[in-house]
């Protein structure tokens, strides 16, 4: 289709050719949709983000010559789309509702960390990550980060995403989704314990003892 | 005295308001004892750097 209208394909070359591969267009636009919807929390408005931000991408072609740079650019416009919906929408689902998932939160999770007087269960005390920046070149580190986020209770994964890769304040996350202020520093505070002992027990010990 | 569990959760909240000063004091003396928890604090920033990483998709393009 293209290559019926010869000056079309003329000014588009060579960036264009990043729309065509279609493996990784298909895996960015999943990821994409994957991230929106947990966002969001409805299918139809994360479909129609990410189609919006790969519209835009498209028409800016000419910014990036590099995968990379189209999936951090792309990815840059989807942010502000779902925040912009956020903002807008103001939630209607009760935070609490959300409290879901087969896996250790809330009371059991502080439990299976800490002692009754509050100091860190022996086998649960932090180790030494060697190195943290070590894994970010490895691409087996990004698929357990990844499986970590994944294995969150969905309402701290949720919340997690808002504030550390959308980049929201925490103001605007309790005004939003219409919760307390320390309400949601103790969410984020057990994402953070689910996650840290996630990485270190499937990344940074796992290796070790492979070793 | 603090303890552990005050502790971390002091550590994760300091990245999300400024603690005053007595929050700092407290955290200051019980990080400076237990290494447990100091770590913990490192790894909380490394939590962070990590999932800035991630969300601009830093792991494609460590792939190629
Ligand atoms: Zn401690």
């Amino acid at each position: 289709m293209i290559e019926a209208n010869p000056s079309l394909s003329a000014s588009e070359a060579p960036n264009a050719a990043l729309f065509y591969d279609q493996e990784f267009m298909e895996s960015l636009r999943s990821q994409m949709v994957k991230f929106a919807t947990l966002q969001v929390q409805d299918a139809q408005l994360a479909e129609d983000a990410v189609q919006e931000a790969m519209l835009s991408a498209y028409q800016n072609i000419d910014k990036f010559g590099r995968q990379a740079a189209l999936k951090t650019w792309v990815f840059s416009i989807l942010k502000n789309k779902l925040i912009d919906l956020l903002r807008k929408e103001k939630r209607t689902t009760v935070a609490s509702q959300l409290e879901n998932g087969p896996n250790l939160q809330g009371d059991a999770l502080m439990d299976h960390l800490f002692k009754e007087n509050g100091h860190w269960q022996k086998s649960e005390r932090p180790q030494k990550w060697d190195d943290p920046d070590h894994g970010v070149e490895n691409e087996h580190f990004w698929r357990v980060f990844d499986a970590c986020l994944t294995a969150l209770p969905e309402k701290y994964g949720r919340f997690f995403m808002m504030r550390e890769f959308l980049e929201m304040a925490t103001p605007e996350i309790c005004h939003n989704e219409d919760i307390s202020v320390s309400s949601l520093n103790v969410t984020l505070y057990r994402a953070r314990l689910r996650l840290r002992e996630c990485l270190e027990d499937n990344w940074y010990q796992a290796k070790e003892s492979g070793s | 005295m603090m303890n552990c569990k005050e502790a971390t959760q002091l550590l994760s909240e300091k990245l999300d308001r400024p603690l005053d000063t007595k929050e700092k004091v407290m955290l200051g003396v019980h990080t400076a004892m237990c290494s447990s928890c100091k770590q913990f604090g490192r790894q909380m920033e490394d939590i962070r750097s990590l999932a800035k990483q991630y969300s601009k998709g830093k792991q494609t393009e460590e792939k190629k």
